[in-house]
């Protein structure tokens, strides 16, 4: 059984990497390299809250502080260092650091569902408010103006690690991009096919079941959260490579409920869920900007609505079950219930 | 004489002016089989709520094994190598049974012998052909059985059940009778039971809260037959 | 003397505003456990519905306080059967939806208004205070919110449909089985909530210049006051409204605006670790 175990994962690896490989490939002959960076980059993004609430249960209303703070300390830390690789290890360490130390205050004082989302989007507001208010010349940090509003322009963008003067941008960033997304979707595979990722889904089941076998939920939950947080935090430092400016934005209520649109259209409790709503929204609402009939955000609210009364599991197990229902005459029911508990639920 | 596994000196719980657990003195013996039993509100799962964690006693202490485990975390009690199943079935419902099982047994052993444990109890529990089943399609005494299992697996040495055998049928209940006496071979347990068939099927020294208070301590035949108990307890019940 | 007085004033009319902001949420919250992520945009479309018509030549009080809650109201109500109605007793999905509801009525009123800034003044003239000057309007949204808490109160306490209003709060299913229907409770709850928070819009919008994002600066301190409120509905607003209004204006004279308001949500943040125990624990009890 457990060398069974082994080679399905290893077949699932091969094939992970066969499909990224083709699809890094074969991409920019559809979309601009440009605009695919950042779909890779919200790909990431989406995949960090898959992992925490999708997995993990823990609903995050914030997900966007992460990525704002993680754009932020690269800003920031690549104005001072003047090269890219600490800051990007910068990004990722202090971002899961924050994360870590909020996640502890959240779970060990044993908050759920709405205060959760209460705090959450309250850092997320705080941040937001405070960034905003450094537009004066006596908010630096080492040699960088936050700059209020404005943002902080003009800072390092990626660099060959070693080399500061070797830029990658452009296809060079699409293809850097695209492969860490692809490590970072095997590390996510492989963390939840450990020890750590089944616990922490059964604690998503049931707290108290898990308590009550001995395991600390507290201390699981935070170290989860702070993954979370850590991978949201790399989306953000290549977030900011990409658009060369960090802005107060990132970190608005905007940003966090489109991660969560993400999450819900893709499919929670998926891998792929997240990654290709992200990447499949992102491009929608790419497309729907180059039209001024109706309203982009109009839109985007339209599809949560929907999604969360006729079809709240997501596309990706939609289209699973669909897959199997047509394979084989035993999975044939199963669509039929979801759809019926969709409704009714 | 064998060693002390659960001790409880002056444990008092209050509700605002209720007092659920009252100045509650009890002491267990390591394998020894106990049950808990009284009329509704007499103070039994308060009493087991404050025993396993889930509640934090206002006054008194609680030890296990000698270590004053009073106002520890659920899962730090859990931790000591204590299998606690409450009184409503809690279970991972959108996990399969070997998952769930598997979980349980993960707390205390390596990921291989976690695995080789959770195929034993599945034997055991006469689970197999049920063992890729989520939780949420199964029967309640598929469930009930499922977390006994989850108990058993993590081979604990003080085993506390709310209410097991609620709900059950006569045959869930003899198979539920036979695991706890497996399990006695090496653990001590604590049952709280409404149903006086199976008490009187299993037990051999009661204890009967009345009141939030201990009223009597015996062996079950001499209960049964005890006055004051039938007044307060059974008496109603027939 | 004088500065003493104008910081009671402001200090009354934080807490007046605030809430003012969260009474239709706390209602809607309170009776529902529905968490309406849209109560901004609601509170938005009162600030809009207000101007609009006055715009068409109705008397300004006349809009603020019968059409635009009167219209909200019945956006509420048409939200309710089409949306919320699904989804009774899925918390998180709810807060989903209408933040869905949220992005859609952005997207609509900047669809139908533009994405400017539109405004009307304020219709009661300021004065002075000795040194200072006062803004005479901040007293009109004093008295609103304190003829909106008595009001409340009364609804709840002395009325037939306040009594069943509360017997379905605390337990719906024994409301439902002595033969009121929650289902129509519901629909009158979310109706008054709803005309509660077009009611808020409405007044505030001479305060602020309206778009058609402004209601994302009123959802997270509604939302805040009224999760920290705690299990009681009107004591809970009222108390959390005092206690942030209090620190964010304390926070405003002694520093800056932006301090105080961070500081609202840094009192807000430490109350709730510090109260964990609050209304979910209570609610989820009933609900498992």
């Amino acid at each position: 059984m457990g060398g069974s175990a082994t080679r399905s994962a290893a077949r699932e690896v091969i094939l992970t990497l066969v499909v990224a490989a083709i699809l890094i490939a074969a991409m920019p002959l559809l979309i601009g390299t440009y605009t695919l960076t950042v779909l890779v980059i919200y790909g990431m993004l989406g995949l960090s809250l898959g992992l925490i609430w999708g997995f993990g249960g823990i609903l995050c209303f914030g997900q966007a502080a992460f990525f704002g703070l993680g754009a932020y300390i690269y800003a920031i830390s690549a104005v001072n260092i003047g090269e890219s690789t600490l800051p990007m290890i910068l990004a990722v360490l202090l971002t899961a650091g924050f994360a870590l130390l909020l996640g502890a205050m959240m779970f060990y004082g044993r908050l759920t569902d709405v205060y959760l989302g209460v705090i959450t989007l309250v850092v997320t507001l705080i941040l937001f408010k405070f960034i905003n208010s450094t537009a004066g010349p006596q908010y630096v940090i080492g040699e960088a103006r936050l700059g209020g509003f404005n943002g902080i322009p003009g800072f390092q963008t990626l660099n060959v690690p070693g080399d500061p003067g070797a830029y990658i941008w452009g296809d060079a960033l699409y293809y850097v991009c695209a492969v860490a997304l692809v490590i970072v979707f095997l590390l996510v595979t492989w963390l939840l096919r450990s020890s750590f990722g089944r616990i922490a889904v059964g604690i998503r089941e049931n707290e108290t079941r898990m308590a009550l076998m001995g395991y600390d939920v507290a201390a699981r939950k935070t170290v989860l959260f702070a993954i979370g947080a850590a991978i949201a935090g790399l989306a953000g430092a290549l977030f900011a490579s990409w658009a060369e400016i960090v802005t107060p934005t990132l970190f608005s209520l905007g940003q966090s409920a489109e991660i969560i649109i993400w999450c819900i259209v893709g499919g929670l409790g998926t891998r792929l869920g997240p990654v290709v709503g992200a990447a499949g929204l992102a491009y929608l609402e790419f497309v729907l900007g180059q039209q001024s009939m109706i309203d982009n955000t109009l839109i985007m609210g339209l599809v949560l609505v929907i999604f969360v009364l006729f079809l709240p599991r997501g596309l990706v197990p939609a289209i699973a079950s669909l897959w199997q229902g047509s394979v084989g005459a035993f999975g044939r029911r199963r669509p039929v219930r979801r759809m019926r508990r969709a409704r009714h639920g | 004489m064998a060693e002390t596994v659960l001790e409880t000196a002056g444990l008092t719980m209050r509700f605002g002016g209720v007092t659920a657990s009252d100045n509650v003195d009890f002491k267990l013996k390591a394998r020894e089989l106990r049950c808990l039993i009284g009329p509704n509100g007499a103070g039994k799962s308060t009493f087991f709520k404050c025993v396993t964690g889930l509640l934090t006693p206002t006054e008194g202490h609680v030890f296990m094994r000698g270590q004053d485990v009073t106002g520890w975390l659920p899962h730090q009690v859990a931790s000591l190598g204590v299998g606690i199943k409450t009184q409503t079935p809690n279970v991972m419902d959108a996990l399969d049974v070997h998952e769930n099982i598997w979980l349980a047994a993960r707390r205390f052993f390596d990921v291989s012998e976690a695995r080789a444990r959770t195929a034993d109890m599945i034997d055991r529990l006469a689970l197999g052909p049920i063992a890729r089943t989520e939780l949420g399609r199964l029967a309640h005494g598929e469930r009930q059985r499922v977390e006994l299992g989850l108990v058993a697996v993590a081979d604990p040495w003080l085993v506390l059940l709310d209410e097991p055998a609620a709900g059950l049928s006569a045959a869930d209940v003899d198979r539920m009778t036979a695991i706890i006496h497996e399990m006695r071979r090496s653990a001590a347990v604590v049952i709280v039971e409404h149903d006086m068939q199976f008490i009187r099927s299993i037990a051999e020294v009661v204890t009967v809260f009345h009141q939030g208070a201990v009223l009597m301590e015996d062996h079950v035949d001499r209960v049964m037959t005890d006055e004051t108990v039938r007044r307060v307890y059974l008496g109603k019940k027939a | 003397m004088d500065i003493s007085f104008v910081i009671l004033v402001e200090m009354l009319y934080a807490v007046a505003s605030l809430v003012l902001i969260s009474a239709g949420l706390a209602v809607v919250f309170g009776m529902m456990k529905v968490i309406n992520l849209a109560h901004g945009e609601f509170m938005m479309m009162g600030g809009y519905a207000t101007i609009t018509a006055v715009g068409l030549g109705v008397n300004v009080f006349v809009a603020m306080l019968v059409i635009a809650p009167l219209i909200v109201g019945l956006i509420g109500l048409v939200v309710e059967r089409l949306v919320i109605r699904h989804l009774y007793g899925r918390l998180v999905d709810t807060m989903l939806a209408t933040w869905g509801l949220s992005l859609m009525f952005i997207g609509l009123a900047t669809m139908i208004f533009g994405n400017t800034t539109t405004g009307i003044s304020t219709p009661i003239a300021g004065f002075a205070v000795g040194d200072y000057q006062i803004n005479g309007y901040n007293f009109f949204i004093i008295v609103v919110a304190i003829l909106l808490v008595i009001a409340l109160y009364a609804l709840f306490r002395g009325t037939r449909a306040g009594l069943i209003a509360r017997g379905t709060m605390q337990r719906s299913d024994m409301a439902a089985a002595l033969g009121y229907s929650p289902d129509r409770i519901y629909m009158a709850t979310f109706f008054c909530g709803s005309a509660l928070s077009g009611l808020a819009g409405a007044i505030l919008a001479p305060l602020v210049g309206l778009v058609p994002t402004s209601g994302g600066a009123y959802i997270a301190k509604a939302f805040i006051t009224v999760i920290a409120g705690g299990p009681s509905l009107i004591a809970g607003l009222v108390s959390s409204a005092t206690t942030f209004g209090f620190v964010s204006q304390v926070f405003t004279f002694a520093i800056s605006p932006v301090i105080g308001e961070v500081a609202l949500l840094i009192a807000a943040v430490i109350l709730l670790r510090a109260m964990p125990q609050g209304i979910t624990s209570r609610f989820f009890r009933g609900k498992l």
